[in-house]
């Protein structure tokens, strides 16, 4: 499904991705982690398309569509969906007007006519259940007011409205309380099917115990230096990063 | 007054070899004697012209006036009312979906007709101004307040005014339909019109006015200086908007004087939209009764070289009054937004409540916004605010909503939505509403 091949990019001219390879098929959860700057963020932005990263090599190709020659729309209509670490706050858009601009925009690219009405708030009634997410927060501005947990949950909301082939949770646990991150990780884990793939960016195991991985990645200095079974989660949390210093110099 | 008209008609034939506008108006003043209308307007008209004579047109050494060059547009000769044919006369610009209005037409000032079953309103009556000599509302409010502002143009609009409307709720009387007010520009040679309105809303009466301006197609360069008295008597409601749709030929002076007695409610929605090449509005609201409430609101989505300039006064006079006052401006290329939002607390206003906010999101690196709210307070137990923020889009916003499939245009447009949120929200009218959203829309999609 996704295939990232030597993607190397930069932020004002400082080398974050040095040739970075990921291959993610249907139905499989990849977890990334690694230390403060390792680059799992840039990662993230990268492949969703945020300006301020240059792409300096490489591709990543999205069943075949290379996403890095598309504007960040153009991504999310193939079936991209970045759940953001900071989601912004939109006061005066609201959450359903947002989401229902979104799903019809993804539709016409498909070549398909606007959702109904009625079945555009039958979805969303369903869907929010999903994160325990209620009515009024979805009616509200965008993420306006929102508590860094109803912030993720939004995120989780959006991912099961659009519905995208990858979805890349981009350290969705951080500034959440134990009862948000089961709420997010059972949304995620309902969401999981045969045709989709998540790629869950993570500083901690402890999101892993309730999104069990197929495979974890470490990314060390722009590149995986090590990927394993979700075994290898724990073992980073028991040992830390330092050991991977190694790596770096033999890679190098 | 027919005379009057015919005779300014005349003189232009004469006055179009004069260089500039000003040279223009003294020659047409001087041959203007032997007019038919009532002594003391014929004195009137003598007095406020002197006054123009005196002060001339503002130039921008005049701090009111800074930022607002009239130059261009008066060193020029124009002609001075010119006869329109208005058989043909197509206002479809002006349209506004799903309004359902008495529509009133003017062209280049001159009052046309009313296209609209008036007389099923009993109690409001709305004729040409220079045939409401006789109204008792003509002759205790005309010129009573917008003449007192310091604004010369004022003068000049009382001193040469040629025709415009006078609208009169009767008191209990709620209009039933808004009144669709459409001043429209035309013709094929340069030319200056001058409208008067005055609309009276007597106590407890209730009216929404719309008034809307449009340009012809092909019409040739205009500048029109328009004054409009609002007067409301206790217990009044007026929902007045102005919605700017113009073309590049056009330019206005407007000057808006509301006074307002006790328990009035007046709201003023101000929206400029792409087009018209120069707009200066002033609105002056005297708060001049206890319990008085008057809201502002604007938004103003400029473009090209477009410049508008809305400079607003907010009076309180006396106690227990509240104002409120909201204004967005949105430049893009390289147009001009001004903002200038004065607002006096009297010595005798104590409670008063006034707040005042003023937004601006600058497109393009060559917009500009001058703003600048002014607050003066004489009395000391009064909760007054105001802000002002200055702003571009917001890149990670517009990233967050395409990052989710929406297309970099609809983006644009939700957080401009978004941004005049605050004001577009307090539209009493929803056609209005819907209508201005919507011109909003079309005016970044360019």
């Amino acid at each position: 499904m996704l295939n990232i091949k030597n993607l190397q990019a930069s932020v004002e001219d400082k080398e974050i991705l040095k040739g970075l390879n990921l291959e993610v098929k249907a139905g499989e959860v990849h977890a990334i982690m690694g230390p403060n700057g390792a680059g799992k963020s840039t990662l993230g932005n990268v492949l969703a398309g945020r300006d301020s990263y240059e792409v300096t090599g490489g591709e990543a190709l999205l069943d075949g569509v290379d996403l890095l020659d598309l504007s960040p729309e153009d991504r999310a209509r193939e079936g991209l969906f970045l759940a953001f670490q900071y989601p912004v706050e939109i006061p005066g858009v609201s959450n359903i007007n947002f989401l229902k601009t979104a799903v019809n925009d993804i539709r016409e690219y498909k070549g398909l006519p606007p959702m109904e009405a009625k079945e555009f708030l039958q979805m969303v009634k369903e869907k929010q259940k999903l994160v325990e997410f209620s009515a009024n927060l979805a009616n509200r501005s965008l993420n306006e007011g929102f508590s860094g947990g109803e912030k993720k949950r939004n995120e989780i909301f959006q991912l099961a409205m659009l519905n995208p082939k990858l979805a890349i949770l981009d350290e969705t646990d951080s500034g959440l309380d134990i009862d948000a991150l089961r709420i997010v990780a059972n949304g995620v884990n309902q969401l999981r099917s045969k045709d989709n793939a998540f790629v869950v960016i993570t500083h901690y195991q402890r999101l892993l115990d309730y999104i069990v991985p197929d495979f974890v990645h470490v990314l060390y200095n722009g590149r995986i230096v090590k990927t394993g079974p979700k075994e290898l989660a724990l073992e980073l949390e028991e040992k830390g990063y330092d050991w991977l210093k190694e790596y770096d110099t033999q890679t190098a | 007054m027919e005379e009057l008209i015919s005779r300014l008609t005349k003189n232009n034939m004469s006055t179009i070899v004069e260089d500039t506008l000003y040279q223009q108006l003294v020659s047409t003043f001087q041959e203007l004697e032997t007019v038919q209308e009532p002594a003391d307007l014929t004195e009137r008209r003598r007095q406020a012209f002197e006054r123009f004579q005196q002060e001339g047109f503002p130039t921008v050494k005049h701090e009111e006036w800074k930022y607002t060059n009239l130059h261009p547009l008066t060193n020029t000769p124009y002609v001075l009312n010119a006869d329109v044919n208005v058989d043909d006369i197509d206002v479809s610009k002006a349209d506004i979906p799903g309004l359902d209005a008495h529509r009133i037409v003017l062209v280049n000032g001159q009052y046309v007709l009313a296209f609209s079953s008036l007389e099923d309103e009993i109690g409001l009556t709305v004729k040409p101004i220079e045939e409401a000599h006789a109204e008792e509302g003509f002759q205790k409010h005309y010129a009573a307040y917008a003449d007192k502002s310091d604004n010369i143009l004022v003068q000049l609009n009382t001193a040469l005014q040629t025709s415009g409307l006078y609208i009169h709720v009767a008191p209990n009387k709620a209009v039933s339909k808004p009144l669709h007010i459409i001043h429209v520009a035309t013709g094929d040679q340069p030319f200056f019109a001058q409208t008067r309105n005055l609309i009276v809303a007597e106590h407890h009466a209730e009216v929404e006015i719309v008034e809307s301006f449009i340009t012809l197609d092909a019409a040739a360069k205009n500048l029109n200086n328009k004054v409009s008295e609002i007067v409301l008597a206790e217990g009044a409601k007026v929902q007045h908007y102005y919605i700017q749709v113009a073309d590049a030929a056009s330019n206005y002076l407007q000057h808006t004087e509301v006074y307002q007695e006790q328990y009035s409610l007046y709201n003023n929605y101000n929206c400029n939209l792409p087009g018209a090449s120069f707009v200066r509005n002033n609105i002056n609201v005297r708060l001049d009764a206890e319990n008085v409430e008057s809201h502002l609101y604007g938004i103003n989505l400029t473009s090209d070289k477009q410049f508008v300039d809305n400079h607003t006064i907010v009076d309180h006079l006396k106690p227990h009054c509240e104002s409120y006052e909201w204004y967005k401006n949105i430049p893009q290329d390289e147009s001009t937004a001004v903002f200038n939002g004065k607002i006096f607390v009297r010595e005798d206003a104590q409670k008063t409540n006034a707040f005042q906010q003023n937004n601006n999101m600058l497109i393009g690196d060559k917009a500009s916004v001058y703003t600048k709210p002014q607050l003066e307070i004489f009395a000391d137990d009064v909760k007054c605010s105001h802000g002002c923020t200055m702003g571009q889009f917001d890149d990670e916003a517009l990233f967050y909503l395409r990052s989710r499939g929406i297309g970099e245009e609809s983006a644009r447009v939700l957080l401009v939505h978004a941004f005049a949120f605050d004001v577009t929200t307090r539209f009493s009218n929803e056609a209005v509403r819907a209508y201005v959203e919507g011109l909003i829309a079309e005016g970044l999609e360019k």
